[in-house]
């Protein structure tokens, strides 16, 4: 009986052993994927100004990513302006506010919501869809050969999709936000009359430079890292098949996780300026 | 043999983990040789040639391609290297979003995109007519059979005008007939482009066909170097056996 008391401890502790090693290992595995991005994005910028400059296929991205997002990211931005405001009118109403709906709804629109929802949606879609393409490319060997033939596919198949998603990105916001004060001059119109003329009066009354420069430049690096982590996860990505699927799901995780830091900066930024 | 040495690799060693796969190994290539490696399946056979062009990186060793010790060089020099190595992938790895034509002109675009003077579409014509394969110049990867697929990624890799051609076991899925069509376009490629080459193979045809010398891998080193003929009559049952 006491031999068997000894062995299941000594499991135990075994077992013991083993998390605290696995738990090592993940905390060890984070910074050295931190580490490994960084010299994968430096590498990246250095291609973008190396020539030949691939323009051709920074707009074939630029104009594909875009064109597929714009529809989820107009009628997201719509609804979300349409909500906001039938929520926030019982609100202000309450407290006579009720002229400050169109200002409010903007300025949040602009500032927070629209950025960070787009880049969320970026994230699922355009990151995964760039992850997933640039690992089937590793699996099925078509990097090796660029590689091998000194192609440099860093630069031809990275570099162009990263750029097109820093353009592509704060274009889709402005949509976004376009969109979003047109659900909320509708939501605004169920309570009461108002022209269009007066809601964008209002709507632009409490916004000045500091909401829309930070928002907008924030959305420039929301669009960068989408790009670079949706092609840093395909680039690195392993031999099998299932590695595909495996990098599309962590480019998506390590996207919208990154807009939410870029953003919890500029707040911090915003607010110490 | 006489000719000059084109690859020079000495003591070469690769591990993954704890697992030793290439355990000092070393080889020398003469202009004009087409070299035979073979060996058993998940020897490190492809890891070797993978490391001549640090596709993989070697743990030590030294490698002299064309008289530069490539893995001293910078990207820009390994680039230079590169081009004059061509690789045929397992699978011909063409670039699936691209016709023949795009995948053929890929490499010269990146490449060689100072000299404004080149002909591409008379290059492009010239590396599919040698592959035999002038007729699919505009159709997509998936159009093409797994034999024309390892043509067209032969006709992309002599489209650079290499000196050295590493093939990863180029038979490797097909047909008994397009096997030995695709030996012999080796061959014929050899004599058209004046290449050496390093072929890795399981098919014993190809071997028997393509080659002028086979060494044979086995616990990361080669273990004995022969012509077909001389391995396939050697007394020793283990050599015998992958001639059967």
């Amino acid at each position: 009986m006491a031999k068997i008391n000894v062995s299941v401890a000594k499991l135990r502790f075994k077992g013991k052993l083993k998390v605290k090693e696995e738990t090592r290992n993940f905390y060890n595995g984070i910074f050295i994927d931190l580490g490994e991005l960084v010299l994968f994005t430096g590498k990246v910028i250095k291609q973008m100004f190396q020539p030949p400059l691939e323009f051709r296929e920074f707009i074939k991205h630029g104009f594909l990513l875009g064109n597929k997002s714009l529809a989820l990211v107009s009628v997201t931005g719509f609804i979300m302006g349409l909500v906001l405001t039938m929520q926030m009118n019982p609100v202000l109403t309450d407290f006579g506010a009720q002229t400050l709906l169109p200002g409010v709804i903007a300025v949040s629109m602009v500032r927070e919501l629209g950025p960070v929802i787009t880049g969320l949606i970026c994230a699922g879609k355009i990151s995964s869809g760039i992850a997933a393409e640039i690992a089937a490319m590793t699996v099925t060997e078509q990097i090796d050969a660029m590689e091998v033939s000194g192609t440099r596919p860093l630069s031809f198949v990275v570099a162009s999709r990263v750029m097109a998603t820093t353009l592509v990105v704060p274009i889709l916001v402005i949509f976004a936000d376009a969109f979003s004060l047109f659900g909320a001059f509708l939501a605004v119109n169920i309570f009461e009359d108002t022209s269009v003329e007066l809601f964008v009066n209002r709507s632009f009354s409490l916004m000045g430079f500091v909401d829309l420069f930070p928002s907008t430049l924030k959305t420039v690096f929301f669009g960068f890292f989408i790009g670079l982590i949706g092609s840093y996860k395909g680039y690195t990505a392993g031999r099998g098949t299932e590695s595909v699927g495996k990098a599309a799901n962590l480019a998506v995780v390590e996207a919208s996780l990154t807009i939410f830091v870029i953003d919890l900066i500029f707040v911090l930024i915003t607010s110490i300026l | 043999m006489n000719k000059a040495v084109v690859m020079n690799v000495k003591k070469l060693y690769k591990s993954f983990g704890g697992n030793h796969i290439l355990k000092g190994i070393g080889l020398t290539l003469h202009q004009g040789e087409n070299l035979g490696i073979v060996g058993k399946s998940g020897i490190g056979k492809s890891v070797l040639i993978k490391c001549i062009v640090r596709l993989i990186e070697p743990d030590s060793g030294e490698v002299d391609v064309l008289g530069t010790n490539v893995l001293e060089c910078n990207s820009n020099e390994l680039n230079e290297i590169r081009k004059k190595v061509g690789y045929l992938f397992q699978g011909g790895a063409l670039y699936d979003s691209m016709s023949v034509r795009e995948n053929l002109f890929f490499p010269i675009r990146r490449t060689q995109f100072k000299d404004k003077k080149l002909d591409t579409e008379e290059l492009i014509e010239q590396s599919l007519r040698s592959v035999g394969l002038l007729d699919a110049v505009d159709k997509m990867p998936s159009e093409l059979s797994g034999g024309m697929k390892k043509r067209v990624a032969l006709a992309r890799t002599l489209i650079l005008k290499p000196e050295i051609i590493l093939y990863d076991e180029p038979t490797t899925g097909l047909d008994a007939v397009t096997s030995g069509e695709i030996s012999e376009l080796i061959l014929k490629i050899r004599e058209e482009y004046n290449t050496a080459s390093i072929i890795i193979t399981h098919d014993m045809k190809c071997a028997r066909i393509a080659t002028d010398n086979i060494k044979i891998m086995d616990d990361g080193i080669f273990r004995i170097e022969g012509t077909y003929d001389e391995l396939s009559n050697t007394e020793e049952k283990e050599i015998r056996d992958f001639f059967i």
